[in-house]
């Protein structure tokens, strides 16, 4: 029930914010927003898509603030891309490497190889298990050890503390 | 008080916008560049990866302080999410193809004779 009242939450705002239909003065589109709302919840509960993937809203403040940390390890890791990008002599250090990972559940497994993905420099191409294999652009930046702050961070976020 | 901040902002906030807008153009213009002078695939995956994080946000940041509405600005914020969400997918999956494939990165230091095309 808690994950059918999150999705409903969050698609009254996306619709809101997406219609710009604040006030709620035209009820012909309001009333149309409301089915189309109700319509996309219970189609998703049919298709028994309302789990803690599908609606991971509980989490939100902790997926936040893990994706505002993201952001500035996204921007750190640019620039040394962009450095290497326009390096006269072309100097990179290519490695593929396997990391292995502490994140127990799908969910966060998959905050974790998105996280890898999404920093520039770092691409995770295969996922075994509760290894990840990852193919980076500087051997060192992929070294042992890297990925240990972003691993806790994404388990963190989307398993909660308690579980280790 | 307040009003002679928020006309200073509404003189000032085209400027940055533009500026932001810029920034985001060069960003993707060294992507580019990457990707034309990274040897292999996999390489070439993270030069095009610029592209995809920093060069879409500032070009996003640089539209919303255009932006002549609020509503335009929820708009960029949610197509900057989509971005954030789905990109990081398309590359995994790109990559993993290529491995699937059996396609074999170059390994180890590379320089500017290892470049180029074949």
């Amino acid at each position: 029930m808690g994950y059918f009242l999150g999705l409903i939450v969050v698609l009254t705002a996306l619709w809101t914010g997406l219609s710009g239909e604040y006030t709620l003065t035209k009820p012909l589109i309001a009333s149309l927003g409301a089915i189309s709302i109700l319509l996309s919840a219970i189609l998703a509960y049919r298709f028994d898509i309302l789990d803690r993937e599908g609606s991971p809203y509980g989490r939100i403040v902790q997926l936040m603030l893990y994706w505002a940390w993201l952001l500035v390890e996204i921007f750190k890791a640019n620039w040394v891309v962009i450095k290497a990008c326009l390096r006269s002599t072309l100097d990179i250090n290519p490695a593929l490497v396997k990391v292995k990972t502490g994140c127990e559940s799908d969910l966060a497994r998959t905050v974790f190889a998105n996280s890898i993905t999404l920093t520039p420099g770092t691409v995770s191409v295969e996922v075994e298990g509760n290894k990840i294999l990852v193919h980076a652009l500087y051997e060192d930046s992929a070294g042992p050890g890297a990925f240990d702050e972003m691993d806790r961070r994404s388990r963190e976020a989307s398993d909660g503390k308690g579980k280790a | 008080m307040i009003e002679t901040v928020f006309e200073y902002w509404n003189a000032f906030r085209p400027a940055l916008g533009s500026a932001l807008l810029l920034v985001g153009a060069i960003l993707a213009v060294i992507g580019t560049i990457g990707v034309l002078r990274f040897p292999d695939f996999y390489t070439r995956l993270h030069a095009a990866s610029v592209t995809d994080t920093s060069a879409a946000t500032l070009a996003i940041l640089g539209m919303a302080l255009l932006a002549p509405s609020f509503a335009v600005v929820i708009k960029l914020a949610v197509v900057w999410l989509f971005l954030f969400l789905t990109g990081p997918t398309s590359s995994h999956a790109l990559a993993n193809a290529a491995h699937t494939a059996g396609l074999q990165p170059m390994i180890g230091r590379l320089g500017e004779s290892d470049g180029g095309d074949e």
